[in-house]
């Protein structure tokens, strides 16, 4: 369904507008902003996994050279709230103190001092007196349920500001779950059934810039945060009622940001600097350190799924059934949403009339989790699809024509996108566009698929293996999540566009650049892009969610539209024409009789002639479906049975995006997530000591990939047209990364004919299945 | 601490500098102004501060500053401007490999210097020359794309 539409400026990869300025190293992110006065922060953290704190001293702290504050929970106001970056009410408990009598993992909050120079701050630490006493750690889910479990979240404030199951004495974040059909009959009644249970690790988003914030206080005493942040808005509010104070007296400004990936969906420094500007006058500045980072800061939620499933011969998928588990460490933030997307971002890419879900948030003692592009989703495609992957082995059919067979298409619904919302039920949608069949074709095709043979066929040392899985997401969260945009007009014919979309490096300004563009009849070298600050930009829930494209780019598209009628507007008056016989194009307005006027001089006229005004406007958006971006994914690797090394030879990443906006950006958010989900599936995991501290929390043991590792990667943009989009767009940032760990997975079967449960697939756990084989 | 007053050309201009025993290269450069030079890790492991010190691509986060007493620096600031960007900066932002930018500039010294001595790398080279650089934006490819673009223009160094 793909439309033919004449684009000048969208569809174009354009250059991404401030790419020159950060290839040239210029001041642009937070630190950059840091004056040389700024005071340093460094925190206290819990060094043990759950404990009370009986006694804590900071007196000495206080005196030593160059300190200036010192907080603890004997000093900060507690006002319980939810450290996550998301819509209001959130749909997560409200569970986290500033600082609080208690701890709950290592790498919890004790206290923080800021002081002249970092070194003083840390000499302060040192002398800062905490007794503690010590509680039984909850270091799995299993031992998080049991009857007995200690309680990890005693304090009387916590609850959950929406109506959903919360029980923190049983350490139960939430619960949530649909049924469709009969399924258990279903399951009964299959030609074959499948009943296997799958461990997705913990992983950390890793951006190069960890986190880091700023606070000063403005001539007025507002507080003003210079953070990396992909939800200022929300950041705002957070602090707001962290703090205790009003939300006027809060400005939040992101600039650069050094990657988010989701880690950043959080308020997890602001309220810090925020207090001790507030307490200084200072400008205060902390920055965590690599290890902080690994230890405190958010990561993906490892998620226990039990997949059952049932097939007929044929090939029809009869039942489909998910029970998970989401560890959701010492924080509830994010683990209802997290886990409500591992079933409607997954379950309803196959047709399937039997559906089962049912899935449980616990808290344990351990790091937390978060939002993490791909969010839930990445866990459970790694376990259906790997399935999938089985179903179609058991009933002899090629697993790709399996998939071709089964997958969503336009004009399908599914049960699951009514029954499962985040934190509410969800929102009836029917798919508009999808191109995931010429995704399969072209990926099998790029990839060589018809070279596969059986894995029974294949002897010696090195064996080959190609794998494949197919993978959808979402564009936005409907009926909740609005963005919104002004577009102000310049006597030069160049244009204010004000977003609070917040771009994290992804080039959402350069996209939603190039969507008022279009949409006013100008070139992108006419945009001026501002995001985001809360006292300038409009409102806008911020980078998450793969919405910013869909969503924020239509609240732009909108207001483009409402700007270019009143430069129309403008030109009418000045032609003596009526209105609806004029034409744009060019940054100028044609009248029907071959009269013109420029854009710069209908600005002019606007503002210094006649009937003067300022042309502007804006304009809000809210979506009323979450279109599913589609992909197909390919891998071909060499395994050594010797070792268990795996070798990739090959990569082919398809996705439909809808309309992509800026070619080159869509294939580099498919190209980093398809890295990411490489390393993910590969190296990267979170080893832990018995008291439940990380201890590889350092990029020389947590083992991202550089570019000597990368694989022959192909990525294929598939288009279609999204009707619902700006311009046909749909999102691309999320679901790239969601591919890797089940074609590996897929492909190791076809290499050796083991399947794994469990990933990193590292040699020594490739190696166990392939010994585990032979027995 | 005895505070220790360095010399260096830092981007072809002689600086001066008083520093602590233990201070870190990464952390004097950062304070003077080049804000290029990235804290990523501050364990030299991830490039982001990466610079060139006599020809060789080098961490300054694991460098003490006086190690660089009298010796020859550059950072990013020194090899492009707005009016005049360094070839493999303008390949960078044309092939769209600036994502979100915080490892660009250390990729680019890494680039440089292996260039500065190459300019016609192997890919085996080129691969070693920008191991020690992680990105986690890109997957590398557009960056890998910018580079290899420079080589075949001629434009390397």
């Amino acid at each position: 369904m793909m439309k033919k539409e004449a684009f000048s400026v969208v569809n174009h990869s354009v250059l991404k507008i401030d790419g020159l300025q950060l290839a040239l190293g210029r001041k642009s992110y937070v630190a950059d902003l840091k004056p040389s006065d700024a005071l340093h922060v460094k925190m206290l953290w819990s060094p043990h996994a759950h404990a009370e704190i009986t006694s804590i001293d900071i007196s000495k702290a206080e005196t030593m050279p160059g300190v200036c504050c010192v907080l603890c929970h004997t000093n900060t106001p507690r006002n319980i709230h939810c450290t996550a970056g998301q819509g209001f009410p959130e749909p997560s408990p409200y569970d986290t103190f500033m600082f609080d009598k208690k701890v709950r993992y290592v790498g919890d909050r004790v206290a923080a001092v800021a002081a002249e120079t970092p070194e003083q701050a840390e000499e302060a630490l040192k002398v800062i007196e905490v007794t503690y006493k010590l509680l039984e750690p909850v270091f799995t889910v299993d031992r998080a349920l049991e009857p007995d479990a200690p309680i990890i979240h005693d304090e009387p404030e916590a609850c959950i500001p929406i109506p959903v199951p919360y029980e923190p004495e049983h350490n139960i974040v939430a619960k949530v779950g649909m049924e469709s059909g009969e399924f258990d009959q279903a399951l009964a009644e299959a030609d074959y059934s499948f009943d296997y249970t799958y461990e997705t690790p913990y992983a950390q988003h890793c951006p190069i810039e960890t986190y880091i914030s700023m606070a000063h206080i403005d001539a007025r005493g507002r507080v003003v945060i210079e953070t990396s942040t992909q939800v200022p808005f929300h950041a705002r509010r957070i602090v707001a009622r962290t703090l205790g104070i009003p939300v006027r007296q809060i400005r939040v400004i992101k600039p650069r940001i050094g990657g988010g990936f989701g880690s950043k969906q959080e308020m997890l420094l602001e309220d810090v600097v925020a207090l001790m500007a507030l307490r200084t006058g200072r400008h205060v500045f902390w920055q965590l350190t690599r290890a902080e980072n690994f230890r405190t800061g958010r990561t993906r939620h490892p998620i226990r799924l039990r997949i059952r499933t049932g097939v007929q011969k044929d090939g029809t998928i009869t039942a489909l059934g998910m029970d998970a588990i989401n560890n959701t460490g010492a924080y509830g933030g994010h683990g209802l949403t997290v886990v409500s997307c591992c079933g409607s971002k997954v379950l309803p890419l196959y047709r399937c009339d039997n559906i089962h879900f049912d899935a449980r948030v616990v808290y344990t003692n351990l790091p937390v989790g978060g939002a993490y592009r791909g969010f839930g989703a990445t866990q459970a495609f790694f376990a259906v699809e790997t399935q999938i992957d089985e179903m179609a082995e058991a009933i002899g059919m090629d697993p790709l024509v399996f998939r071709q067979k089964n997958h969503i298409r336009s004009g399908d619904g599914s049960p699951v996108f009514q029954a499962l919302g985040e934190g509410k039920e969800g929102t009836p949608m029917t798919i508009g566009s999808c191109a995931l069949d010429q995704c399969i074709i072209q990926g099998a095709a790029a990839i060589g698929w018809e070279r596969r043979t059986p894995h029974t066929e294949k002897t010696g040392r090195y064996r080959t293996g190609i794998g494949m899985c197919c993978l959808m997401q979402g564009s936005s969260v409907p009926e909740i999540d609005m963005g919104a945009a002004a577009i102000k007009m310049n006597d030069d014919g160049s244009f204010n566009l004000t977003i609070g979309a917040t771009d994290l490096g992804t080039g959402s300004d350069t996209v939603l650049g190039q969507i008022a563009a279009e949409a006013l009849h100008t070139t992108i070298e006419q945009m001026i892009v501002y995001s985001s600050d809360t006292d300038l930009t409009p409102f806008d829930v911020g980078a998450y969610a793969s919405s910013t494209t869909y969503l924020s780019g239509e609240a732009v598209r909108k207001a483009a539209v409402k700007v270019l009628n009143q430069i129309l507007g403008v030109a009418a008056e000045m032609l003596e024409v009526p209105v609806e016989s004029l034409e744009a194009r060019d940054s100028t307005a044609f009248s029907a009789d071959g009269r013109q006027v420029t854009y710069s001089e209908i600005c002019l006229y606007a503002l210094y002639q006649k009937n003067q005004f300022q042309i502007m406007d804006s304009a809000s958006h809210i979506t009323h479906k979450s279109p599913p971006p589609f992909a197909a994914h390919f891998v071909e690797l060499e395994l050594d049975t010797f070792t268990g090394r795996i070798k990739l030879i090959q990569y082919v990443a398809t996705v439909d995006c809808g309309t992509a906006i800026n070619p080159k950006l869509a294939e580099g958010q498919t190209e980093g997530g398809v890295m990411n989900g490489l390393s993910y599936a590969l190296t990267e995991q979170y080893l832990f000591d018995s008291g439940g501290k990380m201890t590889n929390a350092s990029f020389h043991n947590y083992h991202i990939w550089s570019m000597r590792d990368k694989p022959i990667l192909k990525t294929i943009l598939v288009p279609s047209y999204e009707e619902t989009g700006p311009f046909g767009a749909k999102s691309v940032s999320e679901i790239c990364i969601n591919g890797a760990a089940p074609a590996i997975n897929n492909a190791l079967f076809n290499a050796a004919g083991i399947r794994l449960r469990e990933f990193p697939f590292t040699p020594e756990r490739v190696w166990n299945a392939l010994q585990e084989k032979k027995k | 601490m005895n505070r220790k007053t360095i010399t260096c050309k830092i981007n072809g201009v002689q600086k001066e500098f008083s520093v602590d025993p233990d201070t870190r290269l990464q952390t004097v450069l950062r304070d003077h102004g080049y804000a290029s030079v990235k804290f990523g890790c501050g364990e030299g492991a991830c490039g982001a501060c990466t610079i060139i010190m006599n020809g060789e691509a080098v961490y300054s986060c694991i460098l003490y500053a006086f190690q660089a007493d009298g010796q020859e620096i550059w950072t990013t600031e020194g090899v492009g401007s707005l009016d005049k960007p360094h070839p493999f900066q303008q390949a960078l932002v044309e092939e769209g490999a600036v994502q979100c930018g915080f490892c660009i500039p250390g990729m680019i010294m890494s680039a440089k210097a292996l260039l500065d001595r190459e300019p016609e790398p192997s890919e085996e080279e080129i691969r070693l020359s920008m191991d020690g650089n992680i990105c986690r934006c890109t997957g590398y490819e557009k960056i890998w794309t910018a580079l290899h673009k420079v080589i075949a223009q001629g434009k390397g160094h």
